[in-house]
Protein backbone atom coordinates (compact mmCIF):
# COMPACT_ATOMS: atom_id res chain seq x y z
CA UNK A 1 0.00 0.00 0.00
CA UNK A 2 1.23 3.47 -1.03
CA UNK A 3 0.25 6.91 -0.21
CA UNK A 4 2.77 8.08 -2.86
CA UNK A 5 -0.18 9.72 -5.22
CA UNK A 6 -1.52 11.74 -2.88
CA UNK A 7 2.25 13.41 -2.24
CA UNK A 8 2.27 14.40 -5.79
CA UNK A 9 0.42 17.58 -6.19
CA UNK A 10 -1.61 18.21 -9.46
CA UNK A 11 0.70 19.90 -12.23
CA UNK A 12 -0.77 23.00 -12.42
CA UNK A 13 -0.64 23.42 -8.52
CA UNK A 14 3.21 24.46 -9.03
CA UNK A 15 2.16 27.23 -11.89
CA UNK A 16 0.72 29.12 -9.39
CA UNK A 17 2.61 31.98 -7.67
CA UNK A 18 3.01 31.70 -3.96
CA UNK A 19 4.74 34.67 -1.23
CA UNK A 20 6.58 34.65 1.65
CA UNK A 21 4.44 36.72 3.82
CA UNK A 22 5.06 37.62 7.44
CA UNK A 23 3.35 37.46 10.84
CA UNK A 24 3.50 39.32 13.73
CA UNK A 25 1.62 37.96 16.25
CA UNK A 26 1.02 38.43 19.76
CA UNK A 27 1.77 35.53 21.76
CA UNK A 28 1.32 34.80 25.68
CA UNK A 29 1.42 31.98 27.13
CA UNK A 30 0.37 32.42 31.51
CA UNK A 31 2.44 30.13 32.53
CA UNK A 32 6.18 31.59 31.27
CA UNK A 33 5.11 35.38 30.49
CA UNK A 34 3.98 38.18 32.33
CA UNK A 35 3.39 40.01 29.63
CA UNK A 36 2.26 39.42 25.95
CA UNK A 37 5.23 39.76 23.43
CA UNK A 38 4.92 39.92 19.53
CA UNK A 39 6.60 36.85 17.62
CA UNK A 40 7.27 36.87 14.11
CA UNK A 41 6.96 34.37 11.79
CA UNK A 42 7.59 33.84 8.04
CA UNK A 43 5.19 31.45 6.31
CA UNK A 44 4.70 30.70 2.37
CA UNK A 45 1.55 31.41 1.24
CA UNK A 46 -0.84 31.44 -1.79
CA UNK A 47 -2.96 34.97 -2.90
CA UNK A 48 -6.12 32.54 -2.22
CA UNK A 49 -5.20 31.27 1.38
CA UNK A 50 -6.57 32.28 4.31
CA UNK A 51 -4.96 33.89 7.32
CA UNK A 52 -6.26 31.06 9.41
CA UNK A 53 -4.14 28.61 7.07
CA UNK A 54 -1.22 30.80 8.15
CA UNK A 55 -1.74 30.33 11.55
CA UNK A 56 -2.33 26.55 10.74
CA UNK A 57 1.16 26.51 8.70
CA UNK A 58 2.69 28.48 11.88
CA UNK A 59 1.12 25.40 14.34
CA UNK A 60 1.77 22.61 12.47
CA UNK A 61 5.02 23.31 10.38
CA UNK A 62 6.90 25.98 12.63
CA UNK A 63 5.73 26.36 16.25
CA UNK A 64 2.80 23.94 17.91
CA UNK A 65 2.60 25.47 20.91
CA UNK A 66 0.65 28.12 18.97
CA UNK A 67 -2.97 28.59 20.85
CA UNK A 68 -6.28 29.60 18.82
CA UNK A 69 -9.92 28.52 18.43
CA UNK A 70 -11.41 27.69 14.89
CA UNK A 71 -13.81 24.90 13.94
CA UNK A 72 -15.61 24.95 10.98
CA UNK A 73 -13.06 27.04 9.50
CA UNK A 74 -15.69 28.39 6.70
CA UNK A 75 -17.15 31.59 8.89
CA UNK A 76 -20.14 29.90 10.35
CA UNK A 77 -19.02 29.36 13.94
CA UNK A 78 -17.56 31.92 14.82
CA UNK A 79 -14.99 31.09 16.92
CA UNK A 80 -11.98 32.26 15.14
CA UNK A 81 -12.88 36.13 15.29
CA UNK A 82 -9.19 37.87 16.11
CA UNK A 83 -7.67 41.49 15.40
CA UNK A 84 -6.01 41.20 12.34
CA UNK A 85 -3.90 44.45 11.17
CA UNK A 86 -5.98 46.19 13.96
CA UNK A 87 -9.25 45.27 12.83
CA UNK A 88 -11.65 42.70 14.05
CA UNK A 89 -12.07 39.60 11.44
CA UNK A 90 -12.42 36.13 10.94
CA UNK A 91 -9.66 34.48 10.28
CA UNK A 92 -11.10 32.14 8.22
CA UNK A 93 -12.75 34.60 6.08
CA UNK A 94 -9.83 37.15 5.74
CA UNK A 95 -7.76 36.12 2.80
CA UNK A 96 -4.28 36.97 1.56
CA UNK A 97 -4.73 38.71 -1.45
CA UNK A 98 -6.78 41.62 0.51
CA UNK A 99 -4.23 42.39 2.68
CA UNK A 100 -1.21 44.29 2.21
CA UNK A 101 1.77 41.32 2.50
CA UNK A 102 4.41 44.48 1.36
CA UNK A 103 4.14 44.73 5.33
CA UNK A 104 3.88 42.48 7.88
CA UNK A 105 0.66 41.22 9.32
CA UNK A 106 -0.25 41.88 12.49
CA UNK A 107 -2.83 39.46 14.47
CA UNK A 108 -3.53 39.31 18.28
CA UNK A 109 -6.76 38.33 20.38
CA UNK A 110 -9.81 40.55 20.48
CA UNK A 111 -9.13 43.30 22.72
CA UNK A 112 -12.11 43.78 25.50
CA UNK A 113 -12.24 40.18 27.18
CA UNK A 114 -9.49 38.21 29.46
CA UNK A 115 -6.34 37.09 27.74
CA UNK A 116 -5.57 33.32 28.41
CA UNK A 117 -3.35 32.08 26.25
CA UNK A 118 -1.87 33.31 22.50
CA UNK A 119 -5.27 33.77 20.13
CA UNK A 120 -7.49 32.47 22.99
CA UNK A 121 -9.63 35.12 25.28
CA UNK A 122 -12.43 33.83 27.81
CA UNK A 123 -15.42 34.67 26.24
CA UNK A 124 -17.69 34.00 29.38
CA UNK A 125 -18.35 37.97 30.03
CA UNK A 126 -19.28 37.69 26.28
CA UNK A 127 -21.80 35.14 26.70
CA UNK A 128 -23.08 36.42 30.02
CA UNK A 129 -24.37 39.45 28.73
CA UNK A 130 -26.18 37.31 25.96
CA UNK A 131 -27.63 35.67 28.19
CA UNK A 132 -28.88 38.44 30.19
CA UNK A 133 -31.40 39.54 27.11
CA UNK A 134 -32.79 35.92 27.29
CA UNK A 135 -32.15 35.49 23.57
CA UNK A 136 -35.10 33.09 23.17
CA UNK A 137 -38.90 32.69 22.09
CA UNK A 138 -41.17 33.95 24.79
CA UNK A 139 -44.36 33.43 23.39
CA UNK A 140 -47.57 33.47 25.91
CA UNK A 141 -49.99 32.30 23.05
CA UNK A 142 -50.76 29.10 21.49
CA UNK A 143 -50.48 28.47 17.48
CA UNK A 144 -53.86 26.60 16.35
CA UNK A 145 -53.71 23.19 17.12
CA UNK A 146 -51.44 21.25 14.46
CA UNK A 147 -50.24 25.11 13.15
CA UNK A 148 -47.36 26.40 13.26
CA UNK A 149 -46.80 30.47 14.56
CA UNK A 150 -47.68 32.19 10.85
CA UNK A 151 -45.63 34.98 10.10
CA UNK A 152 -45.62 36.96 7.25
CA UNK A 153 -42.85 37.67 4.49
CA UNK A 154 -43.20 41.87 5.71
CA UNK A 155 -42.89 40.67 9.53
CA UNK A 156 -39.89 38.65 8.79
CA UNK A 157 -37.92 40.83 7.18
CA UNK A 158 -37.76 43.46 9.84
CA UNK A 159 -35.31 41.34 12.11
CA UNK A 160 -33.92 39.29 9.43
CA UNK A 161 -30.68 41.19 9.60
CA UNK A 162 -29.98 40.22 13.48
CA UNK A 163 -30.45 36.51 12.71
CA UNK A 164 -27.47 36.05 10.99
CA UNK A 165 -25.81 36.46 14.40
CA UNK A 166 -22.67 33.76 14.73
CA UNK A 167 -21.38 35.38 17.91
CA UNK A 168 -18.00 35.37 17.17
CA UNK A 169 -17.55 38.42 19.63
CA UNK A 170 -16.15 40.28 16.71
CA UNK A 171 -18.43 43.71 17.25
CA UNK A 172 -18.39 43.55 21.19
CA UNK A 173 -14.56 43.73 21.18
CA UNK A 174 -14.29 46.33 18.70
CA UNK A 175 -16.46 48.68 20.95
CA UNK A 176 -14.71 51.26 22.49
CA UNK A 177 -17.29 51.77 25.21
CA UNK A 178 -17.26 47.76 26.19
CA UNK A 179 -13.01 48.37 26.40
CA UNK A 180 -13.87 50.96 29.26
CA UNK A 181 -14.85 49.07 31.63
CA UNK A 182 -17.32 45.89 30.43
CA UNK A 183 -20.04 46.50 31.59
CA UNK A 184 -22.00 48.01 28.75
CA UNK A 185 -23.91 44.89 27.39
CA UNK A 186 -22.14 45.44 23.90
CA UNK A 187 -23.38 45.19 20.22
CA UNK A 188 -23.88 41.53 20.24
CA UNK A 189 -25.95 41.51 23.25
CA UNK A 190 -28.14 44.10 21.81
CA UNK A 191 -28.21 42.81 18.15
CA UNK A 192 -29.51 39.24 19.36
CA UNK A 193 -32.21 41.04 21.74
CA UNK A 194 -33.36 43.13 18.41
CA UNK A 195 -33.87 39.75 16.85
CA UNK A 196 -36.47 38.73 18.95
CA UNK A 197 -37.76 42.34 20.27
CA UNK A 198 -38.77 42.84 16.50
CA UNK A 199 -40.23 38.93 15.98
CA UNK A 200 -44.03 39.50 15.68
CA UNK A 201 -44.21 35.78 17.49
CA UNK A 202 -42.97 37.10 20.38
CA UNK A 203 -44.05 38.17 23.85
CA UNK A 204 -41.50 39.77 26.26
CA UNK A 205 -40.45 42.56 23.74
CA UNK A 206 -40.92 44.97 26.73
CA UNK A 207 -38.81 43.07 28.89
CA UNK A 208 -36.07 42.99 26.65
CA UNK A 209 -36.41 46.66 26.04
CA UNK A 210 -36.28 47.18 30.30
CA UNK A 211 -33.30 45.16 30.67
CA UNK A 212 -31.79 47.15 27.58
CA UNK A 213 -33.31 50.57 28.86
CA UNK A 214 -30.53 49.96 31.97
CA UNK A 215 -27.75 52.57 32.84
CA UNK A 216 -25.21 50.13 30.40
CA UNK A 217 -27.89 49.16 27.86
CA UNK A 218 -27.97 50.91 24.58
CA UNK A 219 -27.81 54.51 25.88
CA UNK A 220 -23.95 53.87 26.41
CA UNK A 221 -23.88 53.72 22.42
CA UNK A 222 -22.77 56.81 20.99
CA UNK A 223 -22.61 55.12 17.41
CA UNK A 224 -19.11 54.70 16.81
CA UNK A 225 -19.71 52.37 13.84
CA UNK A 226 -16.74 50.01 14.54
CA UNK A 227 -19.29 47.18 15.01
CA UNK A 228 -20.67 47.49 11.97
CA UNK A 229 -17.29 47.79 10.22
CA UNK A 230 -16.18 44.49 12.42
CA UNK A 231 -18.85 42.03 11.55
CA UNK A 232 -18.08 39.58 9.40
CA UNK A 233 -21.47 38.42 8.50
CA UNK A 234 -22.42 42.27 7.33
CA UNK A 235 -24.97 43.10 9.83
CA UNK A 236 -25.81 46.44 10.15
CA UNK A 237 -24.95 46.72 14.01
CA UNK A 238 -25.12 50.03 14.59
CA UNK A 239 -28.07 50.36 12.80
CA UNK A 240 -30.11 47.59 15.00
CA UNK A 241 -28.77 49.29 18.26
CA UNK A 242 -30.19 52.88 16.84
CA UNK A 243 -33.38 50.66 16.40
CA UNK A 244 -33.92 49.31 19.43
CA UNK A 245 -33.43 52.95 21.23
CA UNK A 246 -36.07 53.92 18.77
CA UNK A 247 -38.24 51.08 20.25
CA UNK A 248 -37.44 52.20 24.12
CA UNK A 249 -38.62 55.52 23.28
CA UNK A 250 -41.91 54.44 21.84
CA UNK A 251 -41.95 51.64 24.39
CA UNK A 252 -43.10 48.94 22.09
CA UNK A 253 -41.08 47.39 18.96
CA UNK B 1 -30.92 20.85 48.35
CA UNK B 2 -31.09 24.59 47.07
CA UNK B 3 -33.79 25.73 44.83
CA UNK B 4 -33.01 26.23 40.87
CA UNK B 5 -33.28 29.74 39.88
CA UNK B 6 -36.11 29.98 37.59
CA UNK B 7 -34.69 30.06 33.90
CA UNK B 8 -36.63 33.60 32.95
CA UNK B 9 -34.66 35.01 36.20
CA UNK B 10 -32.93 38.56 35.18
CA UNK B 11 -29.46 38.61 35.99
CA UNK B 12 -29.62 42.15 36.50
CA UNK B 13 -32.14 43.17 39.31
CA UNK B 14 -34.74 45.24 36.93
CA UNK B 15 -33.90 48.90 36.40
CA UNK B 16 -35.07 51.12 39.29
CA UNK B 17 -38.10 53.03 38.80
CA UNK B 18 -37.59 56.41 38.32
CA UNK B 19 -35.53 59.00 35.92
CA UNK B 20 -33.36 56.99 33.81
CA UNK B 21 -30.96 59.65 33.53
CA UNK B 22 -28.69 57.87 30.85
CA UNK B 23 -31.54 57.62 28.44
CA UNK B 24 -32.06 61.48 29.02
CA UNK B 25 -28.76 62.14 28.56
CA UNK B 26 -29.07 60.67 25.40
CA UNK B 27 -31.73 62.16 24.48
CA UNK B 28 -30.48 65.49 25.24
CA UNK B 29 -27.27 65.18 23.13
CA UNK B 30 -29.72 64.80 20.32
CA UNK B 31 -31.93 68.12 20.90
CA UNK B 32 -29.63 70.22 21.80
CA UNK B 33 -27.13 69.21 18.99
CA UNK B 34 -30.12 69.91 16.66
CA UNK B 35 -30.88 72.85 18.36
CA UNK B 36 -27.70 74.04 18.80
CA UNK B 37 -26.58 74.02 14.52
CA UNK B 38 -29.30 76.71 14.48
CA UNK B 39 -28.38 78.88 16.93
CA UNK B 40 -24.67 78.63 16.64
CA UNK B 41 -24.90 79.30 12.69
CA UNK B 42 -27.37 82.15 13.35
CA UNK B 43 -25.35 83.67 15.51
CA UNK B 44 -22.25 83.66 13.53
CA UNK B 45 -23.92 84.78 10.48
CA UNK B 46 -25.26 87.82 12.59
CA UNK B 47 -22.26 88.75 13.99
CA UNK B 48 -19.79 87.64 10.92
CA UNK B 49 -21.48 88.94 7.73
CA UNK B 50 -24.41 90.62 8.29
CA UNK B 51 -23.21 94.05 7.91
CA UNK B 52 -19.81 95.51 8.35
CA UNK B 53 -19.48 91.94 9.04
CA UNK B 54 -16.26 91.24 11.35
CA UNK B 55 -15.00 94.72 11.71
CA UNK B 56 -17.99 95.57 13.58
CA UNK B 57 -17.42 93.63 16.52
CA UNK B 58 -16.39 95.43 19.39
CA UNK B 59 -17.61 96.54 22.98
CA UNK B 60 -20.31 98.72 21.59
CA UNK B 61 -21.17 96.21 19.05
CA UNK B 62 -21.37 93.57 21.82
CA UNK B 63 -23.10 96.05 24.45
CA UNK B 64 -26.08 96.82 21.80
CA UNK B 65 -27.13 93.08 21.55
CA UNK B 66 -27.26 92.47 24.74
CA UNK B 67 -29.41 95.65 25.19
CA UNK B 68 -32.32 93.34 23.61
CA UNK B 69 -33.89 90.57 25.14
CA UNK B 70 -33.94 88.60 22.08
CA UNK B 71 -30.45 88.44 21.54
CA UNK B 72 -30.23 87.78 25.32
CA UNK B 73 -32.45 84.79 25.50
CA UNK B 74 -30.80 83.84 22.31
CA UNK B 75 -26.85 83.86 24.00
CA UNK B 76 -28.53 82.75 26.73
CA UNK B 77 -29.29 79.55 24.99
CA UNK B 78 -26.32 78.70 23.63
CA UNK B 79 -24.72 78.86 26.85
CA UNK B 80 -26.77 76.75 28.17
CA UNK B 81 -27.18 74.41 25.67
CA UNK B 82 -23.61 74.25 24.76
CA UNK B 83 -21.97 74.16 28.06
CA UNK B 84 -24.58 71.13 29.07
CA UNK B 85 -23.76 69.64 25.88
CA UNK B 86 -19.75 69.84 26.30
CA UNK B 87 -20.00 68.69 30.20
CA UNK B 88 -22.49 65.53 29.16
CA UNK B 89 -19.74 64.80 26.35
CA UNK B 90 -16.89 65.24 28.95
CA UNK B 91 -18.92 62.97 31.39
CA UNK B 92 -18.44 59.98 28.63
CA UNK B 93 -14.59 60.41 28.42
CA UNK B 94 -14.47 60.60 31.82
CA UNK B 95 -16.62 57.00 32.02
CA UNK B 96 -14.64 55.79 29.37
CA UNK B 97 -10.60 56.90 30.88
CA UNK B 98 -11.15 55.76 34.16
CA UNK B 99 -12.39 53.40 36.55
CA UNK B 100 -15.37 53.84 39.08
CA UNK B 101 -13.80 54.92 42.48
CA UNK B 102 -12.40 58.00 43.78
CA UNK B 103 -10.73 59.76 40.92
CA UNK B 104 -13.50 59.57 38.71
CA UNK B 105 -15.85 60.72 41.07
CA UNK B 106 -13.62 63.79 41.30
CA UNK B 107 -13.44 64.33 37.86
CA UNK B 108 -16.84 64.36 37.02
CA UNK B 109 -17.16 66.67 40.09
CA UNK B 110 -14.81 68.85 39.33
CA UNK B 111 -16.45 69.04 35.49
CA UNK B 112 -19.61 69.75 37.64
CA UNK B 113 -18.65 72.74 39.26
CA UNK B 114 -16.75 74.22 36.24
CA UNK B 115 -19.80 74.11 34.10
CA UNK B 116 -22.39 75.75 37.11
CA UNK B 117 -20.00 78.04 37.54
CA UNK B 118 -19.85 79.06 33.73
CA UNK B 119 -23.76 78.95 33.39
CA UNK B 120 -24.09 80.84 36.53
CA UNK B 121 -21.78 83.57 35.70
CA UNK B 122 -22.56 83.64 31.83
CA UNK B 123 -25.99 84.04 32.69
CA UNK B 124 -24.97 86.51 35.13
CA UNK B 125 -23.42 88.60 32.64
CA UNK B 126 -25.74 88.82 29.77
CA UNK B 127 -28.89 89.55 31.79
CA UNK B 128 -27.03 92.34 34.20
CA UNK B 129 -24.79 93.67 31.81
CA UNK B 130 -24.73 97.25 31.10
CA UNK B 131 -22.31 99.10 29.14
CA UNK B 132 -22.27 102.69 30.98
CA UNK B 133 -23.13 101.63 34.11
CA UNK B 134 -24.13 105.19 36.16
CA UNK B 135 -21.72 106.84 38.35
CA UNK B 136 -18.52 105.75 36.77
CA UNK B 137 -15.53 107.69 36.17
CA UNK B 138 -15.83 109.23 32.18
CA UNK B 139 -12.66 108.26 31.28
CA UNK B 140 -13.40 104.30 31.86
CA UNK B 141 -16.59 104.37 29.71
CA UNK B 142 -16.60 103.76 26.41
CA UNK B 143 -17.04 106.50 23.77
CA UNK B 144 -20.52 105.94 23.06
CA UNK B 145 -21.68 106.42 26.49
CA UNK B 146 -21.72 110.28 26.57
CA UNK B 147 -24.79 110.11 23.95
CA UNK B 148 -26.91 108.03 25.71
Amino acid sequence: MTIATLEQPPAEAAAIESFTVTFLIRRFDPDVDTEPRWQDFDVEMYATDRVLDALHKIKWEQDGSLTFRRSCAHGICGSDAMRINGRNRLACKTLIKDLDISKPIYVEAIKGLPLEKDLVVDMEPFFASYREVQPFLIANSQPEPGKERVQSIAKREIFDDTTKCILCAACTSSCPVFWTDGQYFGPAAIVNAHRFIFDSRDDAASVRLDILNDKEGVWRCRTTFNCTDACPRGIEVTKAIAEVKQAIMRGKP
Amino acid sequence: MTAIEAPRTPVRPAPKRGINWEKWGWIYMRASGVVLIVLIFTHLFVNLMVGDGVKAIDFGFVGGKWAHPFWQWWDVAMLWLALIHGANGMRTLVNDYTNPGLVQKALKGALFIATAALIVLGTLVVFTFDPCPAGSPADLLPSFCSAV
